[in-house]
């Protein structure tokens, strides 16, 4: 019996895959940790400008997001070339920003509402007219904490 | 008669050791994406009827954006390389005599009396045009700000030898305990009184 126990030399070892599990559930962890969750896909041009003195926006659930900048081209044709604001997932004008912000308020539990930050993720390129209107909305409903989401980098960058 | 050489064994058993060294290559250096940008105050909305209070026009530092992104800043055309030292100069100046209730003791400027009398007292009052670039005006609040966290880090350098944005960034981090937090709570709010950001913003102009 033992001839045909006797190993052949030229069999390659099975690898062990015995392993696998495991590190396919590390990979697993590893990117369920990391991943943030998109909670709304961004419709218009958002490059942001530079800033040097900036702060950290740390406490994601204590922001309310606004986009504003141009379309981009799949919206181009519907809702022109001029900038406008995003909420949400939604193109609105600057009177649907008060609303907008009580109902993301209204939203969060009671002991943040009073500390929300609204951050106003501007394109380089819109102008302060928008801006100035948002700000205007912001002011009536009291969410007077803003930030001006930037990159960090040198402010003299946006000039050129 | 020679033999046949097979393949080597592949030993798999460090395949383990791999996998970790990548996991933790991957842990240490990714960074969950955090969002940075200034932080602004705006003013609370009130009723158009009330009476603004009266300041002093020596100590308000008035800076006009226009169309162009070009400044106007105390009534002259300034490149906006120069606003930063123009803003610090104003802050800094102290302008009020010594003795007085309003003289600033921390003060290094030219205590020229016809600019600002005590940081406490100075406003920057900014105005920009409807069809002023975002950018640009990114630019000019961080200029202002800078201005502010310039002066506050030399404050905070002589009393504490330490930056006071540094110490901002630790005292704001949520990874701090709250022995650091309350110790240094209170030498931010001592920075900041001594450098009270006060940056008014006008409604922008119609045209």
């Amino acid at each position: 019996m033992s001839k045909f126990a006797k190993k052949k030399d030229g069999e390659v070892p099975a690898v062990s895959t015995a392993s696998l599990p495991d590190i396919v559930f590390m990979l697993l962890f590893f990117f369920m940790t990391v991943t943030v969750m998109k909670d709304s896909s961004v419709k218009v041009e958002n490059i942001l400008p530079n800033a040097s003195e900036v702060k950290k926006l740390e406490k994601k659930d204590r922001v309310i997001y606004i986009y504003v900048g141009k379309p981009t081209k799949e919206y181009e044709k519907v809702f022109g070339k001029e900038p406008k604001i995003q909420l949400n997932d939604k193109f609105a004008s600057p009177s649907d920003v008060g609303g907008y912000i009580l109902m993301e308020r209204a939203k969060k539990p009671q002991e943040l509402q009073n500390v929300l930050t609204t951050a106003l993720k501007v394109d380089r390129n819109a102008n302060m007219g928008l801006i100035s209107d948002i700000k205007q909305e912001l002011r009536k409903v009291n969410a007077l904490k803003v930030n001006y989401t930037t990159y960090e980098g040198d402010a003299f960058r946006n000039l050129q | 008669m020679a033999r046949r050489a097979g393949a080597p064994e592949v030993s798999a058993g460090s395949m383990a050791d791999i996998a970790f060294l990548l996991l933790i290559f991957f842990l240490v250096t990714t960074t969950i994406e955090t969002d940075a940008g200034l932080d602004r105050m705006l003013p609370p909305w009130e009723p158009p009827t009330e009476t603004p209070p009266i300041i002093k026009q020596k100590n308000i530092f008035t800076v006009n954006i226009n169309r162009n992104g070009q400044l106007l800043v105390e009534d002259e055309i300034v490149d906006i390389k120069n606003l930063r030292s123009k803003a610090m100069a104003f802050l800094d100046n102290g302008g009020a005599p010594s003795g007085s209730a309003d003289y600033c003791n921390y003060c290094k400027g030219a205590r020229d009396a016809s600019s600002s009398d005590n940081p406490s007292k100075a406003i920057i009052s900014l105005k920009n045009d409807r069809e002023t670039e975002y950018s640009t005006y990114i630019t000019v609040q961080n200029e202002l700000v800078g201005a502010y966290n310039d002066l506050r880090n030399r404050e905070s350098q002589r009393l504490y030898k330490k930056k006071f944005v540094e110490m901002e960034a630790q005292y704001l981090n949520p990874e701090t305990t709250d022995e650091v937090k309350d110790e240094l709570k209170l030498k931010v709010k001592r920075i900041q009184d001594l450098f009270p950001q006060k940056l008014s913003e006008a409604e922008t102009a119609a045209n």
